[in-house]
């Protein structure tokens, strides 16, 4: 159960490094993805100027003000609040995403599956679970809105943060074929019977 | 009597939506706070240290708890004796202009993201508002002189777990029971446990899914008032925290603060149950209007 600080883009030399139960901080860069913009990109066919290659994703779509462009705010938006969203429904997107650009790890809560974790073991990345819910904490290692892409798209755009100590973050599911969800399930399946024995039902 | 006029329906309906994103009531906090006192596992402390760390910093930074400002519901409870508009009948129209014209306001002036489309094209109109949305509930009470103005946004994680099930009574209450536990290991993580479960029974289809909205966003430590009801609630939520799915799925003892149930009756034929989740940032947030003026609260 290591502690890994990692500076975005990694190898995948880096993102094999990672086990189950490990912990990362994350810093550098950071980039906002989620359904509008998945669909964008892998369903509707429109493409990015964004070099994604060893980067890592979040699934996001965060609350901004619109300000004029400064230094400060290269985009013209100041963060309000950023957090994490619901990371299954996107399930089908981890493979495309890791494969055509690159992606090495995705920032997520509630967990992938299957599909997402055989990707990992393919190419030579991570899930790294954040705590759902926890975004005004999450929004303090957020320090600016470097660049935005789609943003008709928005709030759904593809954005790109600029990070600071984003983390501690848990390795969730890894390149070797681990996952925590997995063994969370057998153990829940497992206890289901005993559920339901306590409410005099049968399975 | 009490008077009220639009602008104080608006102005509330604006900062209940901005209170609620921002503070949790004690009642939540309370839960969050008995959950990581009584957990076992390593990585569940964590997480629910983490969610306690989170309830500090968004007030000392006076941040929303959560990205996800979800679907706006405003519960709107009116007492006898209430007027709104020109002081001698209650326009009911106002009423629902107003809580539309805050719920807006709160998301261009705060600023907030407005999380809600057109359910086809996916268009977002950036006011938090849209085709039935906000979702008013418009109910009454015996009280004089009071309305009551609850808000509750209700985040998505949560809300695309929601399950229905038309039981027949042949299948009895055990059809119950086994679909609330189901239902909790279907959702896993994606709800972000710990959870308020809320269960309706009975009623219709559509009464029956109400219910269970109502349940899971009733405040922490409150009872059903049916009896038989109230016993089940402590035995669903025993059954639920022996499941280990744990708090963000990640495995542990807190999956649930509490199950709730609130139920109707039914037809003889039907046996209806459904399960609607709320999120460990249980959110909401309550404004009580009287003649002395205006009070906000959970």
């Amino acid at each position: 159960m290591a502690h890994h600080e990692l500076s975005l883009p990694v190898t995948e030399a880096d993102a094999r490094c990672l086990r189950v139960n490990d912990t990362v901080t994350l810093n550098t860069t950071l980039f906002g993805i989620r359904d509008a913009s998945y669909i964008a990109l892998f369903d509707k066919g429109r493409s990015t100027r964004f070099d994604l290659s060893g980067h890592a994703v979040i699934h996001t779509a965060p609350n901004v003000r619109k300000v004029p462009v400064s230094a400060e705010h290269p985009a013209g938006y100041a963060p309000v609040c950023i957090g994490t969203t619901t990371s299954d429904r996107m399930e089908r997107f981890t493979r495309a995403l890791m494969q055509t650009c690159g992606v090495r790890f995705i920032v997520g809560k509630g967990g992938m599956r299957e599909g997402s974790l055989a990707a990992f073991r393919e190419f030579g990345g991570a899930y790294l679970a954040i705590v759902g819910g926890t975004a005004a904490l999450e929004t303090t290692w957020i320090e600016q809105i470097e660049d935005v892409d789609l943003d008709d798209l928005n709030p759904e755009s593809l954005w790109r943060f600029k990070i600071k100590g984003f983390g501690p973050l848990l390795v969730a599911m890894d390149s070797h074929g681990n996952s925590l969800y997995d063994a969370v399930k057998d153990d829940v399946d497992s206890k289901r019977a005993a559920a339901l024995a306590r409410l005099g039902v049968s399975a | 009597m009490l008077h009220l006029t639009p602008l104080q329906i608006e102005d509330a309906a604006k900062a209940l939506y901005i209170q609620a994103l921002k503070s949790l009531p004690p009642d939540v906090k309370a839960g969050i706070d008995r959950l990581a006192a009584n957990e076992r596992g390593e990585t569940a402390k964590s997480v629910l240290q983490t969610m306690v760390t989170n309830i500090r910093v968004a007030e000392d930074t006076n941040n929303l708890l959560c990205q996800d400002t979800g679907i706006p519901i405003y519960n709107v409870t009116i007492g006898r004796n209430v007027s709104l508009g020109d002081g001698a009948h209650f326009d009911g129209a106002a009423l629902k202009a107003a809580i539309i014209r805050g719920c807006t306001r709160a998301t261009t002036e705060h600023p907030l993201r407005s999380s809600v489309v057109h359910p086809i094209t996916r268009k977002n109109e950036h006011t938090s508002c849209g085709a039935g949305v906000p979702v008013i509930h418009i109910d009454f009470s015996d009280s004089p002189d009071v309305l009551e103005l609850e808000m509750i946004p209700k985040g998505s994680g949560s809300e695309n777990n929601s399950f229905l099930k038309m039981a027949i009574p042949a299948e009895g209450i055990a059809a119950v029971k086994r679909f609330v536990i189901d239902s909790v290991i279907a959702a896993g993580g994606k709800t972000c446990p710990p959870t308020i479960v809320g269960v309706g029974i009975g009623g219709t289809s559509d009464l029956c899914v109400h219910l269970a909205k109502k349940a899971a966003t009733r405040a922490l430590g409150t009872l059903s008032t049916d009896n038989e009801a109230a016993a089940l609630e402590k035995e669903l939520s025993e059954a639920v925290n022996l499941l280990g799915v744990g708090p963000q799925g990640l495995g542990g003892d807190a999956t649930t603060f509490a199950v709730h149930i609130e139920l109707a009756a039914t037809h003889i034929t039907m046996n209806p149950v459904a399960v609607n989740m709320q999120c460990h940032s249980a959110r909401r947030a309550r404004a009580t209007f009287t003649p002395s003026g205006v009070s906000f609260g959970f």
